[in-house]
């Protein structure tokens, strides 16, 4: 192994135990208020979900590898894509951004010491327990067989233990809400002073766009499912045509919400990929504010097209023209975040780490299933390929594929962070390479398959798909196995891993500069704000450990622990007042020749940030206003310069 | 490092952009060309002369389940016996040679009405690589609009990733490389690339709603065609009352089935008509097309619909429910034939409702159980209800068709839809004619 030659450095916390150390025991586990801690209880107990929804994926694939019976019966294989369907959606991919590394990383990345309300953070976690141990429970009581959609008058009439599953659906709905809540908050007030809007990270931004749909959209599923529970149970027609219900009705609400769930789950993948493209590539993120923008306005354009999901489902036609021309609108700003990303690798210096491996494969993979909307957007195609294979294959392109994918990069990207261990970057890369392939074959068959009209949810199938059906299964167990040793490989990193140090990636963020792995509060000394996305003072100094070259040091006000304690989390990182100093040369250098010069020289005399902040001002006002906004564009006048 | 700024990226991403227009050209040319291929199936058109049966009894067990043998395809007939005179006149005379010619263990097949011979006939698959071959007039429409997204859709693809792939080459991470200083915006490309888009989606959109209207507007004057689905079966109903669970339509006549649905949501779709529509309890929608080509076609429930979906309106012997479409005139023929078949004994009527009303998608008349328990040997037999012991008379069989809920077999769903109001005192009366002779249990 070539970890011998490698120092191995201790970049823990000095003065206070880590998180994992500060406290032992079960209980201090189940009752932490620690944002790391509850978003790692998240994020056991969804891989184990994954593993759950990817048996059953795997069973369902089994099953369809010849026509007729493979190995189990139709009722049985019902329940595998039901459960397959609800398992992966409500338990995987809705939290698993978000609430999973959402949680140990957001608060981090601002600098914070917490969310806001870590009890609120904490009881998020529980409703997610009781509800999937309801959805999951619903296994032993026969398991459910109205797949993950419960379309109604079918879930009304199914003899399986729907209300069982919708109880948990509703509780997982609460604790959706709760974490969209809370991120909101956190994010609102206790980004540190000089982290305006424009200076947070990427990930923060989408992060922010999730959270808003998460509390808007996620109280619609609560009522869908809470009204679908009231009909079964107590026969009020609601969606039930026989008394006198719509059962159009509930496909609006349940697509009202889920249509933005699908938003949910890839929005935060959009986050993380943007900031594993920047750090691997070197280069500041193209079109920042566009890629940020794009965010908030796919989250709002996700309200408004859920009807697309039911262009031959009886809706007047006149919906169906209004759905899909929103929809058309939704590939707009997804289209300039693709190029944007692209345009990102653009002169880097591309270092092709396991996350960046699966960052380029998730750019292709979100392509093919952005453009595969275009298909499913036209009503007149549509109307063909709905409910087949190909809408299949597009929503796992864009759910499985573009967010599972992203998921493991962001693992890969941030485990060193919060876990203080490397893990086995070969075996990772091997298995991004495996992802990417066996993911291509599962579901690229599948769009042909689609369009050759094969249905879906079909036990048995027309002799004639047989090749593409099992091509697709051998490309799901590829898949499967590349996943299964990739986290596999994360875990085993726990025991053998060699200790990681504080920036492994040459990452800009904050969370960077917090011990590996961070202590209570994530930081000892209140970070230093730097310009996002600015590589140029990160050099590495040996592999994997990336360091400031010329660090502006600041003496920490005071000490970190009862400040960032939780009875007072109004009171975030007092920002130091160097950091704003440090803003104000970062501008400065980059601004006209006689104002920099003035500047420099009185950032170094300057130690209090009033100060600095009035350099600035001059600064500004001698310059052009808009170069203290766009540093970039100083760039540009340079190269003008040059030329 | 002014060296290397200076070289415009501009050169190798418009050699990206073209190699990656000539390929997705490339990929529609020889795989998505309309019409390309020539059709699998050269087997002579059914014209209104029935051909041998053989040759229907015969191409219909490639349909058949590969655990449902061709044997059984006879057995329903045989048990049925008193029915065996055909009423359909023309094709009397070819029962006598389908017997020998299907060349299998069944005895004494019964002739199969000239329709049927049509409806086993294996379907149509015919077509290129991404479609089965359209045979709706207002199809090529659509397809034609997936063929330029395919084309626009592979010419994106292959030109990101090809940047992708260049860029990952051109800077990737090797001694002595650096990133080098760059834009990090650029307003004017950032509008263009939004444009750019923009302007492709509203075209998208416009050609996409107008191929939409088409398909949902049927023409004025347009057969009309009654079609019922319910868990698992299908029922046709033509203008004369004939009732049918396969769909026979004329060609090229404009065809409206006005749909409804007895219990779950279902979905009306044909691959070959490119058409699709959900199937509403107590609702009526609609769908309609056109075919141009007679012959024999898929049709399948494409919204999920509980256990049986994948194959709904299966027959016993495995063959599913298809389209048939009639040469000019042959339509009209079917229409008259089948309401000439459909009178008679007692028991062939209630054969008729056996086999039109999708009673055999759940049970079979051989013995073994499907969804619901067999007929066979039932009559007069105690049988064992969640309720208690009950025998299986007339009355039961009565009381099954209005409230099948009411009293469940031991070990069955309960998903059979209430026939109330769907049957006539002559066919509740044919049915327990059918039942009684099908054997009793003593």
């Amino acid at each position: 192994m070539a970890t011998t030659r490698r120092t191995e450095v201790n970049d823990g916390p000095v003065n206070e135990p880590d998180f994992y150390q500060v406290s032992k025991g079960i209980k201090s586990w189940l009752t932490t208020l620690d944002h790391k801690r509850i978003g790692l209880m998240y994020l056991f107990a969804i891989m184990g979900s994954l593993i759950i929804g990817g048996v059953f994926a795997l069973l369902v694939r089994t099953e369809l590898f010849f026509p007729g019976k493979t190995i189990v019966d139709q009722n049985t294989y019902n329940k595998f894509f039901t459960l397959h369907g609800a398992v992966m959606v409500f338990l995987v991919i809705i939290p698993g951004i978000p609430a999973a590394l959402g949680n140990i990383i957001m608060p981090i990345q601002l600098g914070a010491p917490d969310v806001a309300f870590p009890k609120l953070n904490l009881m998020s976690f529980y409703f997610w327990v009781a509800g999937a141990l309801l959805l999951v429970g619903a296994v032993p009581f026969g398991g459910l067989d109205t797949g993950w959609t419960l379309y109604t008058p079918y879930s009304l009439k199914s003899e399986t233990p729907v209300l069982v599953a919708t109880s948990g659906v509703f509780l997982l709905g609460f604790s959706s809400i709760f974490t969209g809540v809370n991120f909101l908050v956190t994010i609102h007030k206790f980004r540190p002073q000089g982290m305006g809007w424009f200076q947070m990270p990427l990930n923060i931004w989408a992060i922010y766009a999730t959270a808003i749909m998460q509390v808007l959209a996620t109280p619609v599923l609560g009522i869908t499912v809470l009204l679908l529970s009231v009909e079964r149970f107590a026969h009020i027609g609601i969606f039930d045509p026989t008394l006198g219900g719509d059962p159009v009705l509930f496909q609006h609400f349940f697509w009202f919400y889920s249509h933005p769930a699908v938003y949910i789950m890839i929005i935060p993948a959009m986050g993380v990929i943007s900031e594993i493209l920047s750090t691997f590539s070197r280069k500041p993120i193209f079109g920042y504010r566009f890629i940020a923008y794009s965010s908030v306005s796919l989250a709002l354009l996700s309200f408004l097209v859920w009807g697309h999901h039911m262009f031959v489902s009886g809706q007047s036609r006149l919906a169906n023209m209004v759905f899909s021309a929103l929809t058309f609108s939704v590939g707009i700003p997804a289209a300039i975040k693709v190029f944007n990303w692209v345009a990102t690798l653009y002169k880097g210096d591309i270092r092709l780490k396991t996350p960046m491996l699966y960052a380029l494969g998730f750019l292709l993979i979100f392509t093919i299933g952005g453009l595969t909307g275009l298909f499913l957007g036209i009503l007149s195609v549509d109307v063909h390929l709905h409910d087949t294979y190909f809408v299949v294959a597009h929503f796992h392109y864009v759910m499985m594929g573009s967010t599972l994918v992203a998921f493991l990069a962001a693992m890969h990207h941030w485990w060193p962070k919060f876990t203080g261990k490397m893990y086995g970057e070969a075996v990772a890369r091997a298995c991004s390479i495996g992802v990417f392939f066996g993911f291509n074959l599962t579901f690229l068959p599948q769009f042909v398959m689609g369009s050759r009209g094969m249905p879906r949810r079909y036990w048995d199938y027309d002799p004639m798909y047989t090749t593409f059906h099992q091509v697709s299964t051998i490309g799901a167990f590829v898949l499967g196995i590349s996943m299964f040793i990739s986290i596999v490989n994360l875990l085993v990193s726990f025991k053998t891993g060699r200790r990681a140090p504080r920036n492994p990636w040459g990452g800009s963020s904050l969370e960077w500069q917090a011990p590996t792995p961070p202590p209570l509060y994530n930081f000892e000394n209140p970070p230093v704000l730097h310009e996002i996305y600015n590589y140029d003072d990160l050099v590495e100094v040996e592999e994997d450990r990336w360091e400031r070259r010329a660090p502006i040091e600041v003496k920490a006000t005071e000490a970190p622990g009862d400040a960032h304690a939780h009875a007072k989390p109004a009171d975030p990182v007092p920002p130091p007042p160097a950091d704003i100093a440090d803003k104000a040369v970062a501008r400065a250098e980059k601004a006209a020749d006689e104002a920099t010069s003035a500047v420099v020289k009185a950032t170094e005399e300057v130690k209090a940030a009033e100060t600095a902040a009035k350099a600035a001002e001059e600064a500004k006002a001698a310059e052009a206003p808009k170069a203290v906004e766009a540093p970039a564009e100083k760039a540009d006048e340079k190269k003008e310069g040059d030329k | 490092m002014s060296q290397r700024r200076s070289r415009s990226p501009l050169v190798p991403v418009i050699v990206i952009a073209v190699t990656a227009a000539l390929t997705s050209l490339f990929l529609i040319k020889s795989f998505g060309m309309p019409n390309a291929q020539a059709q699998p199936s050269p087997a002579p058109r059914m014209e209104l002369e029935p051909v041998p049966a053989g040759s229907g009894a015969g191409s219909a067990a490639p349909t058949a389940n590969t655990d449902q043998g061709s044997a059984q395809v006879a057995a329903p007939a045989a048990g049925s016996g008193s029915s065996a005179a055909p009423a359909a006149g023309s094709a009397a005379p070819a029962a006598g040679s389908a017997a020998p010619a299907a060349g299998s263990a069944a005895p004494a097949a019964e002739a199969m009405p000239w329709y049927d011979v049509l409806a086993n006939k294996p379907v149509d698959e015919a077509g290129n690589f991404w479609f089965p071959k359209a045979v709706n007039k207002i199809a090529d429409e659509s397809d034609m609009m997936f063929y330029v997204v395919l084309a626009l859709s592979a010419f994106f693809f292959f030109a990101i990733a090809g940047i992708v792939i260049y860029f990952t080459i051109k800077y990737r991470h090797r001694p002595g490389h650096k990133s080098e200083p760059s834009p990090t915006h650029h307003d004017s490309l950032e509008i263009t690339w939004t444009i750019i888009p923009t302007i492709i989606v509203v075209f998208l959109f416009y050609y996409g709603w107008r191929g939409y209207i088409h398909v949902v507007t049927p023409p004025q004057k347009a057969v009309e065609v009654q079609v019922q689905a319910w868990r698992w079966a299908w029922n046709f109903t033509h203008s004369n009352g004939v009732e049918d669970s396969d769909l026979h339509v004329p060609v090229d006549t404009p065809v409206r089935l006005v749909m409804t649905s007895r219990d779950v949501l279902h979905a009306f779709y044909a691959p070959v008509m490119r058409t699709k529509q959900d199937i509403i309890p107590r609702r009526y929608t609609y769908v309609w097309f056109q075919a141009t080509k007679p012959g024999t076609y898929r049709l399948t429930c494409a919204e999920y619909c509980g256990k049986d979906h994948s194959q709904m309106g299966i027959r016993p012997d495995g063959r599913r429910t298809v389209i048939v479409v009639h040469e000019p005139g042959g339509y009209e023929k079917y229409l008259q034939d089948k309401a000439a078949a459909s009178g008679g004994p007692p028991e062939k009527i209630g054969k008729m409702v056996y086999e039109t009303k999708g009673c055999s998608g759940c049970h079979t008349i051989d013995g073994s159980a499907r969804v619901g328990p067999s007929f066979k040997g039932s009559w007069g037999k105690t049988i064992q209800l969640v309720e208690g012991p009950q025998k299986f008379d007339e009355n039961y069989v009565r009381e099954s068709l209005a409230t099948p809920t009411a009293k469940g077999r031991a070990g069955y769903n309960r998903t059979m839809p209430s026939f109330e109001g769907q049957l006539s005192e002559k066919q509740i009366e044919g049915v327990i004619a059918f039942l009684k002779s099908l054997g009793d249990g003593q």
